[in-house]
């Protein structure tokens, strides 16, 4: 497989910030959507220049809002109208699900980490992988096998 | 309506900018011979295109200076400003910093001789390659002046044939003219 290099910032950003701003509003609601939006991005200009090729970036930035949103729920406001997410009190064991998800595959890894990660749905993940959600369901499930069986080797 | 709306955009590229975490900012410029390209980088100004491709302009940007190369106004400001009083007359000396540390050192030369040349002034091939100390240079300097990555801020429009004639110019021998006609330079 060619390794490719990612584009131009610029590019990067105008390819993915509408679904990125979408799936912000979805998760946050529209008013904590616009900071959660500019760190979105202000991260992955921090990262872009240590990315090594151009392959899965929009998993890549999916997972970077992902995380931000769920800081976002995790902060104490004033106004809270939304309801804290019970899954995220699952997060910490992540940690360790990520390093082992680093042998994985591109695609199942991404999968994996994307939805026991960052609880995003089958389709959320569809499309930040460009496919939709029978294939992401069915990679993330071959993710997890294929961990298990480290596992136990 | 959920699209990322203009002043959200705006905040944002503005944000990337101050917070220097680009390799190359970069923006367009009106100006009456047309649309220019500008970018610069931190250390300054390393491009000016006119007819710009910008997608072709975006990869040599990063390229030459990295990726993360974004379009963001704050940055281009002071040369929009600098070639708005340029070309209404008002200012005959360009005040900017320039980045060419990546040129060969003979171009950096030539350039900063270039640089010398006075508003309202000419200037032969040949002269420019002897005070580069470079006299039987006058070709190479041709070079040098079609590759110049900062026209009207580096006035290679100012440089011309030892027979009085324009010779060329990377924008077209019309932009050179109408340069010149506006410095005073052409009657």
């Amino acid at each position: 497989m060619v390794s490719m290099t990612p584009p131009p910032f610029e590019r990067f950003y105008d390819e993915h910030r509408e679904e990125i701003f979408a799936f912000l509003i979805r998760r946050l609601g529209r008013d904590r959507a616009e900071d959660a939006f500019q760190e979105t991005f202000l991260r992955a200009l921090r990262a872009y220049s240590k990315l090594r090729h151009g392959e899965h970036l929009r998993a890549w930035v999916y997972t970077i809002a992902s995380r931000i949103a769920i800081d976002e729920h995790r902060r104490p406001r004033a106004d809270a109208e939304l309801p804290e997410l019970a899954s995220l009190d699952g997060r910490p064991a992540f940690a360790e699900l990520e390093h082992l998800a680093d042998e994985l595959p591109p695609t199942e890894r991404a999968a994996v980490v994307l939805r026991y990660g960052y609880d995003l749905d089958y389709a959320e993940i569809g499309t930040a992988l460009g496919s939709n959600a029978t294939a992401a369901r069915q990679a993330a499930s071959a993710g997890i096998r294929r961990l298990r069986r480290k596992e136990h080797q | 309506m959920t699209a990322v709306s203009p002043e959200l955009d705006r905040r944002f590229r503005d944000a990337a900018a101050r917070e220097s975490l680009l390799d190359a900012a970069y923006d367009l410029v009106d100006s009456p011979i047309g649309t220019l390209f500008v970018a610069t980088t931190e250390r300054g100004f390393c491009r000016i295109v006119y007819d710009a491709e910008p997608e072709q302009e975006l990869d040599g940007l990063a390229r030459a200076f990295g990726l993360r190369v974004l379009r963001s106004a704050p940055p281009i400001d002071p040369a929009r400003r600098q070639l708005d009083e340029y070309f209404h007359g008002k200012r005959h000396r360009f005040d900017l910093p320039v980045d060419i540390a990546l040129l060969a050192d003979f171009n950096r030369r030539v350039l900063r001789e270039l640089a010398r040349v006075p508003y309202g002034d000419v200037v032969t091939y040949g002269e420019l390659a002897a005070r580069a100390a470079r006299p039987r240079a006058a070709r190479a300097v041709g070079t040098v002046m079609n590759r110049n990555p900062l026209p009207i801020v580096l006035p290679c429009h100012r440089v011309i044939g030892a027979n009085g004639k324009l010779v060329g110019y990377g924008g077209g021998l019309d932009r050179k003219e109408a340069l010149l006609r506006l410095e005073g330079a052409l009657l």
